[in-house]
């Protein structure tokens, strides 16, 4: 099996389920000449990555850690539609030891702690056993777009690509804690799934939500994504879906629900992942004296999907750009665009509402008045009013950037 | 979050419509059986190379660290006090230092 293949995504999955065995060692011994790559494009690099097609269930991604994989989706997929489809969902894991075998008969979800009766449910009484609903959500990763940070910083070095939307399909966490029966003095509820970290005394992954945010019937336990059961590495066979939160809290192989009566005091619910409580997350390299908070909610953003920078567009005819965007914790209002660096912004056409967490479509015609070097900007605005930022965002660990994305064209 | 009542009827009218079927359709999961790809590459041998490879990768592969952003002394050295004190990487003082001094020659930025 050879890397640099580029397969129809059924025949790469089919040869994905068959040879994994051949798979795993075709990742590590293809020489480098033979490999596809993708050109990140980030100033001080390293901008290449591998693209590779050797994990399970998934096609092309964008190699960006072997273990615990990092796969990015490939950014033309987002011009394809606004469902990413299940075999291009990015994928993020914090710690390596997670099954690749998930018995779904003996599989159980605990639901324990502040509760009048703890539960052990199956996948069948959580299928067969409970009301189901459907939510178009976009998961991205907090740390999203972090190999644009500038100054850099360390972490995974995300570039566009570690957002997916997708149709979730599940039961309402509510309707599971109503059943267990939460107790006067719950105040919050923490999630954990089956994977593990090689260390036994480094944290488990866990993260938590406070009691209202879990019972206010949107957060999902979600069995199945467009339609069909979650890819091994997107979480299989539960995942908590939170529409309008970053990815983090969206617990893969979710298999342990805790309702606390006291803050939950772990590394990832107390420590980690937290943002400068300033406007937009953002200060100045440097600066110290601000407080930090949690990661929570996604922020609006938009791209566009058609025009990659360096791109020629014809001078004085009308083109097309068109794109997605998504409005964070909220829909979207509008998505406008310039074509002179973002003095003068034109309204777009927005697609049809697939729901209001999810990705939008929104296309507009644009005429280049002359030739010569030009800068598109797009720029999302939410149903909350909140537009992005034409400055750029910085944080100490790079999270929640939504600053206006630039694409640089020359007019022929 | 209060809002969430009324728009949600909304956003599952809108989202059934072109997927008809399809929340009613999975009535039973299948069990997976599939192999996680994992990497056993070195990093590039050099002062310090022993170090990194016996105390990181324990936990994640060497890409993780070769994908990074050339960073400052400092910055690599916050990188591995995180590693020992939040993500408990057994990694003694002599160890560690191997491992900055590795990270800075390699991937160091004024």
């Amino acid at each position: 099996m050879q890397d640099h293949d580029v397969q129809p995504l059924h025949l790469t999955r089919r040869r994905m389920l068959g040879g994994m065995g051949i798979a795993s060692l075709a990742l590590m011994s293809s020489p480098a000449s033979a490999q596809q790559t993708v050109d990140l494009h980030v100033p001080g690099g390293p901008s290449a990555r591998i693209i590779t097609t050797s994990y399970p269930q998934k096609g092309r991604m964008i190699l960006q850690r072997s273990s615990p994989p990092w796969l990015e989706t490939p950014f033309e997929v987002f011009d394809k539609g606004v469902f990413t489809p299940n075999d291009q969902h990015y994928v993020s894991w914090h710690w390596a030891n997670f099954p690749g075998d998930i018995d779904v008969d003996g599989f159980r979800l605990t639901v324990r702690g502040q509760v009048n009766q703890t539960l052990s449910l199956s996948l069948k009484d959580i299928l067969q056993g409970l009301p189901r609903f459907d939510i178009a959500a976009v998961n991205q990763c907090a740390g999203a777009s972090r190999i644009y940070a500038d100054p850099r910083v360390a972490g995974a070095q995300w570039a566009n690509g570690s957002m997916s939307n997708a149709i979730w399909t599940g039961v309402r966490l509510k309707g599971v804690l109503d059943r267990a029966g939460v107790k006067p003095g719950a105040i919050q509820v923490r999630f954990g799934g089956l994977d593990e970290p090689v260390i036994p005394e480094a944290p488990k992954f866990l993260k938590s939500l406070t009691i209202d945010h879990a019972r206010n019937g949107e957060v999902m336990i979600a069995f199945a994504m467009n339609g069909e059961q979650l890819p091994l590495l997107n979480g299989f066979p539960l995942r908590l879906v939170v529409p309008g939160w970053c990815g983090v809290y969206w617990i893969k192989m979710l298999n342990d629900i805790e309702v606390l009566d006291q803050p939950d005091t772990n590394y990832w619910t107390a420590t980690g992942y937290r943002v400068p409580d300033t406007p937009h997350n953002t200060v100045k390299p440097g600066e110290t004296g601000f407080k930090m908070v949690p990661v929570t909610r996604n922020a609006p953003r938009s791209f566009i999907t058609n025009i990659r920078n360096g791109d020629s567009v014809p001078a004085g005819t009308p083109a097309s750009a068109r794109g997605i965007a998504f409005g964070g914790d909220c829909g979207v209002a509008r998505v406008d665009l310039s074509i002179d660096g973002g003095k003068g912004w034109q309204p777009t056409q927005l697609g049809a509402d697939q729901g209001t967490y999810g990705f939008r479509q929104w296309q507009t015609q644009f005429a280049l008045p002359a030739r010569g070097a030009h800068t598109l900007m797009v720029r999302c605005t939410n149903t909350k009013n909140e537009a992005q930022p034409d400055f750029r965002i910085w944080n100490p660990a790079g999270y929640l950037y939504n600053t206006i994305e630039t694409t640089h064209v020359v007019a022929a | 979050m209060p809002r969430a009542v009324l728009p949600m009827v909304a956003v599952l009218a809108l989202v059934l419509l072109p997927h008809p079927g399809q929340a009613a359709t999975i009535t039973t999961l299948k069990s997976p059986k599939l192999d996680v790809p994992t990497s056993d590459a070195m990093f590039p041998a050099g002062p310090g190379s022993d170090a990194i490879n016996n105390s990181c990768l324990a936990c994640h592969s060497a890409d993780h660290v070769l994908n990074q952003p050339s960073l400052s002394r400092e910055a690599w050295q916050e990188v591995v006090n995180k590693m020992i004190t939040a993500y408990k990487a057994p990694i003694g003082a002599d160890d560690a230092k191997a491992i900055v001094d590795y990270l800075v020659r390699t991937k160091g930025a004024s």
